[in-house]
């Protein structure tokens, strides 16, 4: 017992030490302005939100539904932002603008296309089609599995008259 | 004088010779503010290949053969290799080195392993086992963010701490004699672990072995910090190195003024927005070779502690919880 309670000791004061490190790390490492981030994202997201806005509407004049106005405006912004990708400009735009480019759909498809342009080399089905949602992926994962449960939830409470 | 000496390191009896040396970079590090001493420059990131891999690989036959065909006329043709990479399973060397039909050692060590290469070809020139040694590392940018983190056109933030893979290859040729500067010693270092997670903090993970292998050295040689012109650290960028400075004087050794690290000298972090310096195992190697080897020769420099220094993680231990460990490894070299 007496041994076993001198290792439990040790590891506790090796824990100790490592968490003071990581505190006195923490203290010692720069970090990007966050205010400075906010106004940066909040620019390029609302010059991305307004471009959507205009085509929704340009779409809309032409007499479109809306809801096709809308597919018409996800797929365009997609478009731009997987060129903008391939070109290598899209990488710019989001260190720059951080979630403000990252988080509208721009964001999506550069993680998707990023990773097809990367692992085009490795071949059609081991490269592109392995890897392409490395990084997409748990966002699709998790955002079906999310649906799934609000629909599950909205049908109990469908079934038993709550809503 | 012992061969042997305190807990770790190795004095040489005939500390052998670093007969010549080659540099190969790419763009970036051509314009940062060592550009002009590097001895070739590769404008193109393909380096004429078809992926980030088999341009490494190009790169370490570059600089292997540019340093071999720079040895001091008289030597015998190397004899042994000691090369390692960042890539999985070494690639980057195995395909490099293959043209050159040599004996070879595949090492890693992260960005430590030219360190590494270079005190076990000490070592095996010191034992009399080859008169000519090659040490040889190499690094990419895009092998390396497509390896550990995203593919490049990804889009996202690199924090402040975070550095930048040096693309290049470094390459250097030992021997008994024919040379301006020699390896006196070595302090291998050993795998330290403060329990730091962050990968893109890699100064921060580094600095405590960092110091470990210096404080080490300097008390299995029975040194002062003073008796080194300066103490070269690998790649811990400008976070790391506040770190070392202050682990280093709770350990009761001021470093403050003989300390520089090949990350911070290889970029200017301003203009080059590469945040906390350079880093990858060309980083440490191609600055010795272009910045720091000359100055030794010339003389300037009497005697450097070059300390390469290495994070050591995979994309696998790191998303299964670990912690990343660095290891930085001594390499006393000497004007003489």
């Amino acid at each position: 017992m007496g041994k076993e309670s001198v290792q439990t000791m040790k590891e506790f004061i090796e824990e100790e030490q490592k968490q003071q490190y990581n505190e006195y790390v923490k203290q010692v490492t720069p970090t990007h302005s966050l205010p400075m981030q906010m106004v940066k994202a909040f620019v390029t997201g609302g010059i991305i939100c307004c471009l959507g806005q205009a085509i929704l509407n340009y779409a809309g004049s032409l007499g479109l539904e809306k809801d096709i106005a809308g597919a018409w405006c996800s797929m365009l912004l997609v478009l731009l932002s997987v060129i903008l990708t391939g070109f290598n400009i899209f990488p710019g735009i989001a260190k720059w603008g951080g979630a403000g480019a990252l988080v509208p759909i721009t964001g999506f498809a550069n993680s998707v296309a990023a990773p097809a342009i990367e692992y085009q080399k490795e071949g059609q089905v081991f490269g592109i089609g392995c890897k392409i949602f490395t990084i997409a992926g748990p966002v699709i994962l998790y955002g079906v599995f999310t649906s799934w449960l609000l629909g599950l939830i909205y049908w109990v409470l469908m079934m038993t008259g709550v809503l | 004088m012992e061969t042997i000496v305190g807990k770790q390191s190795i004095q040489f009896q005939k500390a052998p010779y670093i007969v010549s040396a080659a540099s190969i970079v790419g763009k970036k590090e051509g314009e940062g503010p060592l550009g002009s001493q590097f001895d070739a420059i590769e404008e193109d990131p393909m380096v004429g290949q078809n992926t980030w891999e088999e341009a490494e690989s190009a790169l370490q036959k570059k600089a292997a053969t540019m340093a071999m065909e720079k040895m001091p006329a008289g030597l015998p043709p190397v004899r042994y290799l000691f090369s390692g990479d960042l890539l999985g399973q070494l690639i980057a060397t195995s395909f490099g080195v293959m043209d050159l039909q040599l004996p070879l050692f595949g090492l890693y060590g992260a960005c430590s392993t030219i360190g590494e290469a270079l005190m076990l070809a000490a070592m095996t020139v010191q034992g009399g086992y080859s008169e000519t040694v090659l040490a040889l590392t190499s690094s990419h940018f895009g092998s390396a963010e497509k390896q550990f983190r995203f593919p490049l056109e990804y889009g996202g933030q690199r924090p402040l701490a975070a550095t930048w893979t040096v693309t290049g290859s470094g390459a250097f040729v030992l021997a008994p004699q024919g040379g301006k500067a020699r390896i006196s010693g070595v302090t291998p270092g050993r795998v330290v672990d403060f329990g730091l997670k962050d990968s893109l903090n890699m100064g921060a993970c580094m600095a405590p072995a960092a110091c470990d292998t210096i404080c080490q050295h300097l008390e299995d040689f029975g040194r002062q910090p003073s008796d080194y012109d300066y103490i070269i650290t690998g790649d811990l960028g400008s976070v790391g190195q506040t770190i070392l400075l202050d682990l280093a004087k709770e350990r009761g050794y001021d470093l403050s003024e003989r300390h520089l690290d090949c990350g911070m000298l290889i970029y200017d972090s301003e203009k080059q927005d590469t945040h906390a310096g350079g880093s990858g195992c060309a980083c440490s190697a191609v600055t010795l070779a272009a910045h720091i080897l000359p100055k030794i020769e010339k003389n300037q420099w009497k005697r450097v502690l070059f300390v390469p220094t290495g994070a050591l993680l995979s994309t696998v231990s790191y998303n299964e919880g670990q912690s990343v460990p660095g290891i930085a490894h001594g390499v006393v070299i000497e004007h003489g």
